[in-house]
C-alpha cells in the first residue's frame, strides 16, 4: 500500500499527488513512469514520474482525469492509500551533451515534459519551454516550469491568456527567427507530437517524443504497447517511452490508442452512475 | 483384485455447451469412489516405469496404492514428499508425455489416470485438512528469489524448509506467474493457486509484489542488501510475433496480453472490473500449444461465434496437452491444420478484417525431429476474422540480463546455467524454469527450482565452512 502524502488540484481536470514510494524514488530518472492500480479489481495504468525526492522517498505524479481509473484516483485524498505502485519503468531520457533545447508540453503533456526540462536545466543546458493549453483555466505548472527554463512561452487555443495559437506556432516562429536547438522534446497528444516532429524534420533537429500507448504490465510481457519506430516494432514500456519523433509511425499509434474507446466510455458511465452523475464525481 | 477395465474411470465434466460460456472449471474431479476404482487399475509394478517419466519422481505406485486403500491423506503426503504443488500438477501436467506414457496399462487400453488421481489426493486434502504451520529453526541466512511462478515458489519453499529466510520479488501485483496470469480459471482455478501460495507463505517466505528486478532493484543491489544467494525464476514472458504485415492492427493481441487481461485482470467480469477486453465474432488463434488452446477457449467463452486454431503442422505435431485439444474440440473450436498466416488484412480505420493464410505440407524432418512444414504454392486463402491472437511462443524477458553485468545468456535469451545445479555465470546466482529453458512446463520449472534450492544450500554451507 502506498500512502498519498500530498494532493493538489492544478486545474479542474488535473491533479498532483505526492506518494510515499521509496523503492521507486530511489532509482527514478526523468522519462520513466510507474504503473499503479488504485484498488482491487482496478486497471493497471501508467503515469509518468513528474518528480521525485530520493531523501524523502517520495514520487510525484500529475494526472488528468479522463476515465474511470484516473477519476477514481483523483477522488482519493491525503492520507489515503494506492494499492499498487510499481516502477520506475521504461528508459530514462538521454539528455547528455545537450546544450540548447526546446521542451514542449501539450496540455497534460507539460507534466511529463517538466522533469526533462528540470534535468536539462540542472545539467546546464539552455532551455526554452513552450506549453499549450485549450484555455487559460487549464494552464498548469507555470511557476514550476519558469524555474527550470530560460524562457517560457504559454499558448492557448482560444487566446484567453493573450497568446492565441498552438505550440507549433511558437516553435516555428522561434526557428524562423534563427533560434538554434540541438534537441526538441515534445510531449502531449499524439497529433501534437506528430505536428512538432513534422515541423522539425526539415530543420534536421533531433526530436524526442514520449509515446503513451495502452499498457498492461509495463515490463515487456504483453506486447500491447507496441509502436512502430523506423519500421521496427518496439515496446514502449521497455524500449521507450521516449522515441525519435522523426521515426515514429504516428498514424498507427493514433489508431491503436482508439482500441478501447467504446469500453472506456461504458466503464466511465457505469462509474458515474454509481457516483450519481458527473457533477458529483 | 485389480480393476482390469481398459478405460480410465471417466472424470465428470461440465457439458461442453454450457462450459464454453463460463469460466468455471471444466473437469470436476473424481469422487472418493471413482478414485478408489481408478486406483485399483494400477498393477503396482515392481520396476515402476511410470516414475521414470516423472520429472520430480513422484512415488506413483505408492500413492496410488494408498488411494486404493482409502488412505487419502497419506496418499497426499506421499506425493508431497517430492512434489510441492500436486493440485496444480494434477491438472496441468502433460501426463500423456510423462508418467502415463510409460504406464504398462497403456500398452493395451488406457494408462492409469495418474494425473487425475494426483489431483484427487490434493483436492481431498485441501477439502478435509488444514495445512499446518511448521516450526522451522532459522539459520539467519537471506536468499532472494526473483519471480513467483512454479520455479520460484518451489525453490523458495524448499529453502524455507531448510531454515533460510527467503524473500520472493515479484513484478506483478499478484504472485503465481503463469499459473495466475496465463492458465485460465476454467483449467486451473485461481483460489487453488492462491492456497498453494499461502502454504508457501506459511513456511515463512515473504513475497514482495510490485518489484521489477532490473528496474525497482537490481541483482547487484540485492547482493549488497545482504542476500547471500539469488535464484532467478523470471520465466519466459517476452511474446514472439510473426513479423507479418498487419500485426499491429487493432484486434491483434499477443496471447500474453489476451490471457493477462482475462486471468490476472479478470476482464471477463468487465465492466464489474475495470480492465476491458475486446473479442470479435470470428477469432483466429495462431499456434498449437497450450497457450493457443487457452486463448481459443477463452475467446469462445467471451462470446466469439467462430474460433479457429491456425496451426502450420498437423494434429500429430501439436504440442498442447491431449486433454486440452479434446476439450477444445468438444467446445466447438475449429482446427485449421497445415495452415500458416502470411498477412493480416485491415479495414480503412485500422481494425482486423481477415487473415490471409497459405496451406502447408509436411516435408523432411527438421532439427527438432518434426517434419518441416512447406508452403503449398497458390493455396492462399482468406479467413474471415476480426480478432487475431498470436500464440507462437515466448522467449525469456531481457530485463534482468540487460541490468546484470556478467550474467551469461544464450543468443535467444535463455540464461546459461550448469544443468546439475542451476548455477549461472555469477557466483551465488542461480536460475531455473522458463528463464533458462524457454517456454516449457510447470513440472520442469518446479524440478529446476528444487535442484537449485539444494545447490544453493550446498553453496551457502560450503561458503560458511
Ligand atoms: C508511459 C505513459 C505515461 C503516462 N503518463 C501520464 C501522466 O503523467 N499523466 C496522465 O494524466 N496520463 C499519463 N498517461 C496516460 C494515462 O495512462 C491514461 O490517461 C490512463 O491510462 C487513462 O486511464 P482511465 O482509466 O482513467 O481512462 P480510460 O477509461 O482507460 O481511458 C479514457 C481515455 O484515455 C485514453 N487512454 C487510455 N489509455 C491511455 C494511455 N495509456 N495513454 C493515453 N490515453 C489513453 C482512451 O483512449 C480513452 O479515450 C501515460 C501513459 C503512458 C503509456
Ligand atoms: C497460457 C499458458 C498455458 C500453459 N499451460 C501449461 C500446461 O497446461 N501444463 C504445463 O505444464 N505448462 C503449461 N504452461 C507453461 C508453464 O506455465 C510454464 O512453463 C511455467 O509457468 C514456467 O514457470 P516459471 O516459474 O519458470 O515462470 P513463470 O510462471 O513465467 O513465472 C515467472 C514469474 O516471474 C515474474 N517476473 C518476471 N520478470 C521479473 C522481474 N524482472 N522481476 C520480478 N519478477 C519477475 C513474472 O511476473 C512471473 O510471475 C503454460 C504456459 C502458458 C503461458
Ligand atoms: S506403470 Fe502404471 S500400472 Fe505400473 S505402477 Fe505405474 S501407474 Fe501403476
Ligand atoms: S505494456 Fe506490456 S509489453 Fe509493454
Amino acid at each position: 500500500m502506498f500512502k498519498i502524502l500530498e494532493k493538489r488540484v492544478l486545474n479542474p481536470d488535473v491533479k498532483l499527488m505526492v506518494v510515499d514510494a521509496p523503492v521507486v524514488a530511489k532509482k527514478a530518472e526523468p522519462g520513466q513512469f510507474i504503473i499503479l492500480r488504485v484498488r482491487e479489481g482496478g486497471e493497471r495504468i501508467p503515469l509518468t514520474i513528474a518528480d521525485y525526492d530520493r531523501n524523502k522517498g517520495t514520487v510525484t505524479i500529475i494526472f488528468q482525469e479522463v476515465g474511470k481509473t484516473t477519476k477514481l484516483l483523483g477522488s482519493l485524498n491525503e492520507g489515503d492509500y494506492i494499492l499498487d505502485f510499481v516502477g520506475p519503468l521504461g528508459q530514462p531520457s538521454h539528455l547528455e551533451n545537450v546544450k540548447r533545447a526546446a521542451v514542449i508540453g501539450g496540455g497534460l503533456g507539460t507534466a511529463i515534459a517538466y522533469p526533462q526540462a528540470k534535468k536539462l536545466h540542472s545539467m546546464g543546458a539552455y532551455v526554452d519551454a513552450i506549453t499549450g493549453f485549450r484555455n487559460k483555466d487549464l494552464i498548469i505548472l507555470e511557476d514550476e516550469m519558469k524555474k527550470v527554463c530560460n524562457r517560457l512561452f504559454i499558448t492557448t487555443d482560444d487566446g484567453s491568456n493573450g497568446n492565441k495559437g498552438f505550440v507549433t506556432d511558437v516553435l516555428k516562429k522561434l526557428l524562423d527567427e534563427g533560434t538554434q536547438y540541438d534537441l526538441v522534446i515534445a510531449i502531449g497528444p499524439l497529433v501534437m507530437m506528430k505536428a512538432v516532429s513534422n515541423l522539425t524534420r526539415p530543420y534536421g533537429i533531433k526530436t524526442i517524443v514520449s509515446m503513451n500507448p495502452i499498457m498492461v504490465d509495463g515490463t515487456g510481457m504483453c506486447g500491447g504497447c507496441r509502436v512502430t519506430v523506423g519500421g521496427e516494432v518496439k515496446f514502449a514500456c521497455v524500449d521507450g517511452p521516449d522515441f525519435d519523433g522523426h521515426l515514429v509511425d504516428f498514424d498507427e499509434a493514433i489508431r491503436r490508442q482508439a482500441m478501447y474507446k467504446k469500453e472506456e466510455r461504458q466503464s466511465l458511465e457505469a462509474h458515474e452512475c454509481k457516483l450519481g452523475g458527473i457533477g458529483n464525481a | 483384485m485389480p480393476n482390469m477395465s481398459l478405460k480410465k474411470v471417466q472424470m465428470p465434466e461440465q457439458d461442453p455447451n454450457v462450459r464454453n460460456k463460463n469460466f468455471k472449471e471444466v473437469a470436476l474431479g473424481y469422487t472418493e469412489e471413482m478414485a478408489v476404482e481408478e486406483a485399483k487399475r494400477c498393477l503396482n509394478c515392481k520396476n515402476r516405469p511410470c516414475v521414470s517419466g516423472c520429472p520430480v519422481n513422484v512415488k506413483i505406485p505408492e500413492f496410488i496404492s494408498l488411494i486404493a486403500e482409502g488412505r487419502f491423506e497419506e496418499a497426499y503426503l506421499k506425493i508431497k514428499e517430492t512434489n510441492n504443488l500436486p493440485a496444480i500438477c494434477g491438472r496441468v501436467c502433460p501426463q500423456e508425455n510423462q508418467c502415463e506414457k510409460y504406464c504398462v496399462r497403456g500398452k493395451k487400453g488406457e494408462p492409469v489416470g495418474i494425473g487425475r488421481l494426483e489431483r484427487f489426493a490434493a483436492d481431498w486434502y485441501m477439502a478435509h485438512r488444514e495445512p499446518e504451520t511448521p516450526e522451522i529453526p532459522k539459520n539467519n541466512k537471506k536468499v532472494a528469489v526473483i519471480g513467483s511462478g512454479p520455479a520460484g515458489l518451489t525453490c523458495a519453499a524448499d529453502l524455507a524448509k531448510m531454515g533460510y529466510s527467503v524473500t520472493i520479488f515479484e513484478a506483478f501485483h499478484t504472485p503465481g506467474g503463469v499459473l495466475m496470469y496465463g492458465i485460465p480459471e476454467f483449467r486451473l482455478p485461481k483460489d487453488l493457486v492462491q492456497r498453494e501460495i499461502d502454504i508457501v507463505k506459511k513456511l515463512g517466505v515473504e513475497i514482495k509484489t510490485n518489484m521489477v528486478v532490473g528496474k525497482s532493484v537490481t541483482i547487484d543491489e540485492l547482493m549488497e542488501e545482504g542476500y547471500e544467494a539469488i535464484f532467478i525464476g523470471s520465466g519466459a514472458g517476452l511474446p514472439n510475433f510473426m513479423g507479418i504485415p498487419g500485426e499491429n492492427l487493432n484486434g491483434v493481441y499477443s496471447a500474453n496480453e489476451f490471457l493477462t487481461r482475462i486471468n490476472l485482470m479478470k476482464a471477463y467480469l468487465y465492466p464489474e472490473v475495470d480492465t476491458p477486453i475486446k473479442v470479435g465474432r470470428n477469432v483466429a488463434v495462431v499456434g498449437g500449444g497450450n497457450v493457443a488452446m487457452d486463448a481459443a477457449r477463452s475467446a469462445k467463452r467471451l462470446g466469439a461465434e467462430n474460433v479457429y486454431i491456425v496451426y502450420r503442422r498437423s494434429e500429430a505435431e501439436m504440442p498442447a496437452r491431449l486433454e486440452e485439444i479434446h476439450h477444445a474440440k468438444d467446445e466447438g473450436i475449429i482446427f485449421k491444420f497445415l495452415t500458416n498466416p502470411v498477412r493480416i488484412l485491415g479495414t480503412d480505420d485500422g481494425w482486423v478484417k481477415g487473415m490471409e493464410c497459405i496451406e502447408m505440407e509436411l516435408g523432411e524432418p527438421d532439427k527438432s525431429g518434426r517434419r518441416r512444414p512447406i508452403p503449398k504454392k497458390g493455396s492462399e486463402h482468406v479467413i474471415d476474422v476480426d480478432t487475431v491472437i498470436i500464440a507462437i511462443g515466448q522467449s525469456p524477458n531481457p530485463l534482468i540480463k540487460s541490468t546484470t553485468p556478467g550474467l551469461k545468456t544464450h543468443e535467444w535469451g535463455g540464461i546459461v546455467v550448469d544443468e546439475e545445479t542451476g548455477a549461472t555465470s555469477i557466483p551465488g546466482v542461480f536460475a531455473g524454469g522458463d528463464a533458462v529453458t524457454g517456454a516449457a512446463t510447470v513440472i520442469l520449472a518446479m524440478g529446476a527450482g528444487k535442484k537449485a534450492a539444494a545447490a544453493i544450500d550446498r553453496y551457502l554451507k560450503s561458503k560458511s565452512a
